[in-house]
């Protein structure tokens, strides 16, 4: 599970749950007394069990939203037939009110902490611990099967009430969370006999030791999919050789440093099923023979369409690769410090590519070669090697953005971490690619204008929002007036996710936004000169939105004060600094819809006006 | 002979702008209208290496005209700190592992870092350096220095002394070598020859 999103693919970007869950106010029953419900009533004298049938079938958590909102009698059904749930605030809703409305959930998906949390801007004991959900959970759903967190908090006591709670328990999925050690894990192995999945991925793990590993029993065989890649010690490798050997369904591995090349062709021979692969360090010496016995053991591997890791890659043996190269769709080589020579050959093997994720150490002459190269790409994340040292120039430039948007038009995901961008650049890049749903442009120095012609980046974005009609996601940077957020709120129509730094020149711009993008669910802004009234220009609209995140602007205790006071179903969080004297400034604000309440758990740091 | 100590500062001083660029025509890369910032203390002192983050203290002010922060803001470039832990560790085993020096060349706005480890004697490094940089260097002669060019590769040893590239035996230049600097024009000439 290499993307930065949950798996659940679009659903995970599907409105939130309350919505739907406002059903459980006086709705329901204006549903039921409604004129409309004999209509309704006429049109589900559908037999039941067909219904309830095609209802079952749905997975789409906005289609299963939208029929919980027909009438009583579908909300009903379709409560009794949901088995997963997505909750992409944990703080929006309890998890007594989930049990309570969903009787049957066998999967779960919570998401916790502000993103920003990611880049260190949230205190460290914030909150969004699971360990509440797993209580009401083991109580509740004893049959639960799946658990995908992002961004919470889990603790090793909690990894082991979850191993030893639910019986039945498969797919443990944790990214991005911190709180626990690999203890926990071994916990999860030692107890879990119907354990398919176990991806820790990119978390804050306390990591003591490989030793979790051998914890897997020998009577263990129904692995699927194991991703440690993450993690930093040395596993064992006899053990790890024998668990992949007994689980004949392994299907998704990915190891971490510890491995090395010898013993990744141990893996692949007994593996050639794999999907999906994460291979160690990619460098070590290796005679002929090894070598030749590692290319083989790749050409075994028919189905490989996933490929990452590449630790400390050694461009000599990247050929070794070729016989998986053909048919691999993502490849993630984020890790792998690549010059753009060594990348251009690899490439060449690569022509059904669809994602593609570098460092910029590739430059724009590796990117020249994946436009030439990789005609089907439609997701592209170029990351910085050096992002903190700013006078050794590395990386790429508005070059090779556009070479790729030449060669791959249907390009629609893009991530680009760059030092210099211009205004005329973005705007090819986005005539050749229309289809952009997510557009994340990092120019690393903050408030950096188009470094030709040294105006601001305003016309860049406006294109974006102008051409690209599909846009859901977008991320600015660069030094941006108001222009920009006036293009984004008369453009943007689509616009869910919305990230701002450093940019705006007055209230002006974010009233825009809040004013003009109608499906507007996530906005998170830092380092802005917005204040009190674009705070309050939004009042009705944030109960339409997960969250509003605001830290580093002009906003204050007073403004807060006002927004929670106006609109009481909305939580109204400010996280203060130590020793900051009160000036009455709210330096980090945290604003989210709720039916739950304000949360019990804010640590003292965190203010709930 | 060692060289002047009196660099020219302003020409190895880090500039935004193209090649070329005169002093005179500097550009401002922020515009005068700043967003109010104050200083962000560190947060998180735990999960992050102390190299990146110290905070920058941005005063507040309408006629700001701040050049970009050298000082690095919390959070900032965006990165996930499991990556941005990453990122530090590999540099610590490549600092270990390899002889890394910066290069700068005259009128270049931009430093280049490379490993001297990779390069097995002065031709490669040569070579390596007139890629990077686009440029020729002249002919080597031990009498007469570079010849030819108005590029001429110097560096500065452990004494702060700048010295001609390949004067000293490789091993010995590898060992003491702190940086290079690529001089170009009239600084170059009467580098003249070393003895």
């Amino acid at each position: 599970m290499e993307s930065s999103e949950l798996k659940g693919g679009k659903d995970s970007q599907i409105s939130d749950e309350l919505s739907e869950l406002r059903m459980e106010s006086s709705e329901l029953k204006k549903a039921k007394d409604s004129p409309i419900s004999d209509e309704s009533n006429r049109r589900s004298s559908f037999p039941d069990e067909v219904l309830e049938r095609v209802i079952s079938l749905l997975n789409s958590h906005r289609d299963r939203s939208s029929v919980s909102l027909v009438c009583k009698d579908w909300y009903n059904m379709e409560r009794w037939s949901r088995t997963h749930i997505f909750i992409g605030n944990c703080y929006s809703v309890s998890p007594e009110i989930v049990a309570r409305r969903f009787p049957k959930i066998r999967s779960l998906t919570l998401k916790g902490k502000p993103r920003f949390s990611d880049f260190n801007l949230v205190p460290q004991n914030w909150g969004a611990d699971v360990h509440a959900w797993l209580v009401v959970f083991a109580a509740k759903y004893p049959f639960l099967e799946e658990l995908r967190l992002k961004r919470m908090t889990i603790s090793d006591a909690s990894l082991e009430f979850l191993a030893l709670s639910f019986p039945n328990f498969k797919a443990l999925s944790l990214l991005s969370c911190d709180g626990f050690s690999t203890n926990g894990l071994a916990a999860i192995a030692t107890h879990c006999k119907n354990l398919t999945e176990l991806d820790i991925h990119e978390n804050d793990i306390d990591d003591k030791g490989g030793g979790w590993l051998s914890c897997f029993p020998e009577s263990f065989t129904s692995l699927e999919v194991l991703n440690f890649a993450n993690m930093t010690s040395d596993i064992n490798f006899d053990a790890l050789e024998r668990l992949i050997s007994r689980c004949k369904s392994v299907r998704v591995l990915k190891v971490n440093r510890s491995i090395s090349l010898e013993q990744l062709q141990r893996l692949l021979a007994n593996a050639p099923q794999l999907t999906e692969l994460g291979t160690g360090s990619f460098t070590q010496e290796l005679a002929q023979r090894q070598y030749e016995e590692l290319e083989s053991a790749f050409n075994n591997c028919k189905n490989i369409h996933t490929l990452s890791g590449l630790w400390e890659v050694k461009g000599l043996y990247l050929p070794a690769l070729y016989p998986v190269s053909t048919h691999l769709t993502f490849l993630n080589l984020s890790y792998a410090v690549l010059q753009s020579d060594e990348l251009a050959k690899l490439l060449v093997h690569c022509p059904q590519l669809r994602r593609l994720w570098v460092l910029d150490t590739v430059e724009d002459k590796g990117l020249e070669a994946v436009g030439s190269n990789c005609p089907l790409l439609e997701e592209l994340r170029v990351f910085p090697a050096d992002p903190f040292d700013e006078e050794i120039v590395h990386g790429v430039t508005e070059a090779g953005f556009v070479a790729v948007s030449y060669g791959c038009p249907r390009l629609h995901y893009v991530l680009y971490f760059c030092r210099q961008m211009t205004n005329a650049a973005v705007a090819t890049v986005v005539q050749n690619c229309p289809d952009f749903t997510h557009f994340r442009l990092c120019i690393m120095t903050p408030g950096q204008p188009d470094y030709l012609t040294n105006e601001p980046m305003d016309e860049a974005f406006g294109a974006v929002v102008k051409t690209c009609t599909k846009l859901q996601r977008l991320s600015v940077s660069g030094y941006l007036t108001d222009l920009t957020f006036e293009y984004i709120g008369t453009y943007a129509k689509n616009l869910e996710t919305l990230s701002v730094a450093f940019a705006g020149s007055s209230d002006w711009g974010m009233q825009c936004v809040l004013g003009g993008c109608p499906k507007l669910r996530k906005l998170e802004i830092r380092d802005c000169p917005f204040g009190n009234a674009a705070l309050l220009s939004g009042l009705e609209k944030y109960e339409s939105m997960r969250s509003l995140w605001m830290s580093a602007c002009n906003v204050t205790m007073n403004g807060c004060r006002l927004l929670a006071r106006e609109m009481p179903r909305l939580n109204v969080e400010v996280m203060k600094e130590e020793g900051s004297d009160d000036d009455g400034r709210a330096d980090k604000v945290y604003v989210y819809r709720s039916i739950a309440g304000q949360r019990r758990d804010a640590p003292s740091s965190v203010l709930t006006l | 002979m060692a060289f002047e100590k009196d660099l020219n500062i302003d020409a190895t001083e880090l500039r935004l702008g193209l090649p070329g660029t005169s002093e005179e025509s500097e550009k401002q890369t922020s515009p005068s209208l700043r967003p109010n910032k104050r200083a962000l203390p560190d947060m998180n002192e735990e999960s992050v290496s102390s190299d990146s983050n110290v905070t920058a203290a941005i005063k507040k002010s309408d006629q700001e005209t701040a050049p970009p922060t050298k000082a690095q803001v919390v959070g900032w470039p965006p990165i996930r700190s499991y990556r941005k832990n990453c990122l530090q560790q590999k540099k610590t085993e490549a600092e270990i592992a390899g002889i890394y020096v910066k290069v700068s060349m005259d009128g270049a706005p931009y430093l280049r870092k490379i490993d001297l480890k990779v390069y097995k004697g002065y031709p490669e490094l040569l070579k390596a350096l007139e890629d990077m940089f686009k440029f020729k260097v002249g002919e080597y002669s031990e009498r007469e220095g570079y010849n030819g060019s108005e590029f001429v590769p110097t560096y500065e040893d452990k004494d702060g002394d700048w010295m001609l590239v390949g004067d000293v035996p490789w091993e010995m230049f590898t060992n003491s070598c702190k940086r290079l600097r690529i001089m170009k024009g009239s600084e170059a000439k009467g580098l003249g020859c070393v003895v």
